[in-house]
């Protein structure tokens, strides 16, 4: 199958030349093509927006799945306890945003992680912390270039949850902290960051190897 | 994606009947705010806190007006809590923190509505001595707290679709909702919970959230 080929040969050249390349789960089902690894143009509207917000929730989910399978030194119960549950939690966003997009969803996306440590405690909830509030803020600033009421609602029902992820992340590095409820994060007004698509695939792109392109999102 | 109901397909049932029905109420609402935009005055307004609230749409209006009297509520909760001595020293900059949010949230839609604000409500707290030991029980004021902060989040989300037509007021308004849903994480963590009940959080009803606000209302 040219498929299957195309497959092989890409992955024997992702393996043999960066190691350090995670394959996101499920990179390997049969709806993989090869235009995952040429780039992903995230396209129009509402399912720019969509595509966008199931990108970002792929590598939130990739990288959760790598933090519980190669855990960090002395991971404590409670750690892995919470961990476990947010890996949970970004895979169903991703399934959810997949299915919702059905054939106009990208690929799946090679991400790169070789810039965390993942057997330091320290490395893996600071690079958490990053990407649960990069997620926040991402999904406060994509809510206005949603059309419709239902997308909006969806994307309303997940903001919050990496929200409460991110109070929780920041919890574990410092409990019971202002930051633990936003601080750093959260403005003088009582405002946490809105950021636009072009600002966070920016502050996304060194984790992710397959380009992604919005060439309609601000 | 062509059918309008396809991306609620993908979430629980519970969920997406929840979305639905307030989707009912919003339409109803949205019908009368169609094809209003943001006008030059209201992102003024919303930079500097300056009053602008004769020119609001009705519909942002009185959504804005039902966030204050949430704000409110939450903002006299936290100053009463904070200066009682109920909460223990280690969770101090928690609430503290949490509380300067809430007030500085009262001030920026105070701001925003300027004259058509509404004024801040009398409170009971005790809910008719169902509570009475709110500010002598920790564990009183804590099952409030997070009471109030899942009311928050739920309140914001269900009135998203309110303000659609309004980019600016609709991203001010994720912004907060965020900030609460940190809040709330942290307060759960704070009485040996989950910082969430899923992996999507619920909208609720403007009937709902008032049902539910009105026993600490005076």
């Amino acid at each position: 199958m040219e498929n299957q080929t195309s497959l092989t040969r890409r992955h024997l050249l992702k393996w043999t030349g960066a190691g350090a390349t995670v394959a996101v789960a499920g990179a390997l089902l049969p709806n993989f093509g090869i235009s995952a690894a040429l780039g992903a143009e995230l396209g129009d509207g509402d399912i720019g927006v969509l595509n966008y917000a199931y990108a970002l929730e792929q590598l939130e989910a990739a990288f959760y799945i790598q933090v519980l399978e190669t855990p960090f030194a002395n991971m404590q119960v409670n750690d892995q306890r919470i961990l476990t549950q947010i890996r949970d939690h970004e895979i169903a966003h991703r399934d959810f945003l997949k299915k919702a997009l059905g054939r106009n969803a990208i690929g799946a996306l090679e991400v790169d992680f070789s810039a965390v440590d993942f057997a330091s405690r320290a490395s893996v909830l600071g690079t958490a912390e990053v990407f649960e509030n990069l997620g926040v803020a991402a999904y406060n600033g994509a809510g206005q270039l949603i059309s419709n009421v239902d997308y909006l609602a969806a994307a309303g029902s997940i903001v919050s949850i990496e929200a409460r992820h991110a109070a929780a992340i920041s919890d574990l590095i410092k409990p019971f902290s202002a930051e633990a409820v936003g601080r750093g994060n959260v403005d003088g007004k009582g405002l946490d960051a809105a950021l636009l698509p072009s600002k966070v695939l920016k502050a996304a792109a060194p984790f992710i190897s397959t380009p992604v392109t919005a060439a309609t999102l601000p | 994606m062509n059918n309008d109901n396809s991306i609620l397909s993908a979430i629980e049932p519970e969920l997406a009947d929840t979305i639905v029905q307030g989707r009912r109420d919003v339409f109803a609402k949205y019908a009368k705010a169609a094809g209003i935009m943001t006008s030059a005055p209201l992102v003024l307004a919303l930079a500097s806190n300056q009053a602008f609230g004769a020119t609001l749409p009705k519909v942002i209006e009185d959504t804005l007006n039902f966030a204050l009297t949430l704000e409110y509520l939450e903002a006299a909760f936290y100053d009463q809590g904070n200066a009682s001595g109920v909460i223990p020293s280690k969770y101090r900059t928690v609430f503290r923190t949490i509380g300067g949010h809430e007030t500085a949230h009262v001030k920026l839609l105070q701001g925003v509505l300027g004259a058509a604000a509404v004024k801040a409500p009398g409170v009971d707290f005790t809910a008719g001595g169902k509570y009475a030991d709110v500010f002598e029980n920790f564990d009183t004021f804590l099952t409030l707290s997070q009471t109030f902060e899942d009311l928050g989040v739920a309140a914001y989300k269900g009135q998203a679709g309110n303000l659609v037509g309004s980019a600016e007021v609709l991203t001010v308004a994720l912004q907060i909702h965020s900030v609460e849903a940190r809040h709330a994480s942290e307060v759960r963590r704070i009485g040996l919970k989950f910082g969430w009940d899923g992996a999507f959080d619920k909208p609720m009803s403007k009937q709902a959230v008032l049902r539910a606000a009105t026993p600490f209302l005076a």
